[in-house]
């Protein structure tokens, strides 16, 4: 390649991740200084940071409680239903797995609505955080289910279920021992995928939420409205810190995993040891 | 050491399928303790549909019975009927070594750690697959493979074995290496197995009897010898090696054709047709009588012999076979001999 046409695709290629990671940058500056307003020159400090801690714990923790507890009910429900749809090649199950993308197709805000006019009335249900988790878990549970369902789908999964039967397995060992551990990669994958979705999650949360049941993101709304930008600033920062480690796992677990390459071939293949 | 091998009967076994599809006629079968039954036909004549209702994995329509030592088992599943299954793709389990999947049937009959270990490395050594023992499945060839299924099979000391089209997916210099050992070991372990294969070489070479089915029906049960040179229909003359058929009319002394005359002893039902198989014909010497006359159409050097293709004036060409060092051309005549007793009318 003619260095000129290099050096211009990589002036590009920084540019655009400048524009993308500058923004954040300065917002975890933002967070750091003193005074935004003033520049960096006032100063690196914690004392957002802290407050923030000390102001919006509460919300912190219940997002982490929320994105485990839809979790569990991601896990419970999505994995059964992945293995019942790969089971069943009905056209039925097609179309209800269609059905089940609606909840990600439809606006986030007209899900909690229809959630609101339904079970709105229900004061105890309303004002607890149950009442969001609900929200998380069907607009999560599309998200794990699909994870699932390519696994199982890309694997002979009646024959090995047939193989264990063929040995004396019954239904729950099948399930346990073959069907489990054969799509833990995409249990993996949907679960981190629920994480961080629920955890992020503000369309919905923010219709949903009430005053003592703030999740993070709404919180970081607020911080923006109504506090300094530093606070803000130093609230997406703690964020940062949570939801990172959560997108490279999922990073690590996308890449294909790489095995020990052992030739196999036949022509080695020793005779039966058979007894005479 | 080794189990009882087991009886297994069918009676009136018909299966249809949730979309109507008839794949099997009601079908009564009788496989004997410690033989080797080889279902053997071509695609979608319901082979594997038949080693399912054995296995366990359908259940005939209603009215249909499978009996295991003369005990009504049909609605037994699978889990229950202690039958070893080999599978055409293996069905090994992925998430489990080599081990893990020889040993899965003892881990599931809750054997003594201590037992299990013990008849995994038994399996493994008669396997000759010690080696491999910690490596995942999908790190071996498709020779070590089919072992590895085999070897689990086997591991729970099964009282009968079914393999549906075991060799299918290997290489063929490999396939016939392999069919002579699971001859040896069938044998061996004197278990009652009942193998699919659509390969008739494979069902000549490991079976004791040989069902033939066509359209969801037995065409022919008998022994490898029956089948060839007794078959009871033209389905099965044709499907088994390959069968020479003349069209004429028998006479008081053989049976006139275009070409020449037949020795057919009197059959006393009129013959229209007869079939002979390649072996059976013998190209005569110019100084000799000869039965029939025609012209070479074709030859093809297949190494150990040649084939020739004879076109005697009937619709289809005969297939002669010669030795190997004689060499024909096309259009040169040429005068057969046909054995006899090699003769067959249906
Ligand atoms: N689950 C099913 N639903 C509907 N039809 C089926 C089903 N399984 C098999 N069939 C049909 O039943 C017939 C017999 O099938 P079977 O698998 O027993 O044939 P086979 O002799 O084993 O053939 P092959 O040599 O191709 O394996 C076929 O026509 C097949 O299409
Ligand atoms: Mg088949």
């Amino acid at each position: 390649m003619p260095p000129l046409i290099f050096s211009l695709q990589l002036a590009f290629t920084l540019a655009v991740c400048a524009f993308l990671i500058v923004p954040v940058v300065l917002s975890v500056l933002a967070g750091l200084t003193v005074n935004y307003f003033v520049g960096l020159e006032s100063g690196l400090t914690l004392k957002w940071v802290i407050e923030v801690w000390n102001g919006y714990r509460d919300t912190l923790f219940r997002s982490v409680g929320i994105a485990l507890a839809c979790l569990a009910l991601t896990l419970v429900l999505g994995v059964p239903a992945a293995y019942a749809l790969a089971r069943a090649k009905s056209r039925l199950g097609r179309a209800f797995e269609e059905l089940l993308m609606l909840p990600v197709a439809v606006p986030g805000l007209a899900t909690a609505l229809a959630l609101i006019a339904s079970y709105g009335a229900l004061s105890g249900f309303r004002t607890s955080w149950a009442f969001i988790l609900v929200g998380h878990a069907l607009f999560t549970l599309p998200f794990m289910l699909r994870a699932v369902l390519a696994v199982l789908s890309a694997i002979d999964l009646k024959t090995l279920e047939e193989g264990a039967a063929s040995l004396g397995a019954g239904p729950w060992q099948r399930f346990v021992h073959i069907v489990l551990p054969n799509c833990r990669d995409g249990i993996l994958a949907g679960s981190l995928m629920v994480l961080t979705l629920s955890m992020g999650e503000f369309n919905l949360t923010w219709l949903l939420h009430t005053p003592l049941t703030k999740t993070l993101p709404v919180g970081l709304a607020d911080a923006y409205a109504s506090l300094r930008l530093e606070v803000g600033s130093a609230y997406t920062l703690l964020f940062f810190l949570m939801i990172v480690p959560l997108l490279l796992a999922m990073q690590a677990l996308a890449r294909p995993r790489r095995r020990r390459f052992i030739p196999a071939d036949d022509t080695d293949l020793a005779p039966l040891a058979l007894k005479p | 050491m080794n189990p009882v091998p087991l009886a297994i009967r069918l009676e009136g076994c018909a299966r249809t399928f949730a979309d109507g599809t008839r794949a099997l006629e009601p079908l009564d079968l009788d496989i004997r303790a410690g033989e080797t039954l080889v279902l053997l036909g071509p695609s979608g004549c319901g082979k594997t549909t038949t080693l399912r209702l054995i296995a366990g994995l359908e259940r005939p329509d209603a009215g249909g019975r499978v009996l295991f030592d003369g005990e009504d088992v049909t609605a037994r599943g699978i889990e229950a009927r202690h039958v070893g299954m080999v599978f055409q793709s293996y069905a090994l389990f992925p998430n489990m070594t080599v081990a893990e999947n020889i040993g899965y049937g003892l881990r599931i009959r809750k054997l003594p750690i201590r037992e299990q270990r013990a008849r995994v490395g038994e399996m493994l050594a008669m396997m000759r697959l010690e080696a491999l023992a910690d490596r995942a499945v999908d790190q071996l060839s498709g020779g070590q493979r089919q072992r590895v299924a085999l070897a689990r099979a086997l591991a729970v000391r099964p009282r009968a074995l079914l393999l549906d089209e075991p060799l299918t997916a290997l290489d063929a210099q490999l396939r016939d290496t392999l069919r002579m050992e699971i001859n040896l070991l069938l044998r061996g372990l004197g278990i009652t197995a009942i193998y699919v294969t659509h390969d008739q070489a494979e069902a000549m070479a490991l079976g004791d009897r040989i069902v033939v089915m066509a359209h969801g029906r037995v065409a022919q049960v008998g022994t490898p010898r029956d089948i060839y040179h007794r078959p009871a229909s033209a389905f099965v003359a044709d499907f088994i090696g390959t069968m020479n058929r003349v069209r004429g009319s028998e006479t008081a002394d053989g049976f006139a054709c275009a070409g020449g005359r037949l020795r057919l002893p009197p059959t006393g039902r009129g013959a229209a047709a007869v079939m002979f198989r390649p072996e059976d014909v013998r190209i005569a010497a110019d100084d000799e009588t000869a039965d029939l006359a025609g012209t070479v159409t074709a030859s093809f050097y297949l190494g150990d012999r040649t084939r020739l293709f004879v076109d005697i004036g009937d619709e289809c060409p005969l297939t002669v076979e010669s030795s190997a060092r004689c060499t024909f051309r096309p259009g040169q005549a040429i005068r057969l001999n046909v054995q006899p007793d090699g003769l067959l009318v249906l």
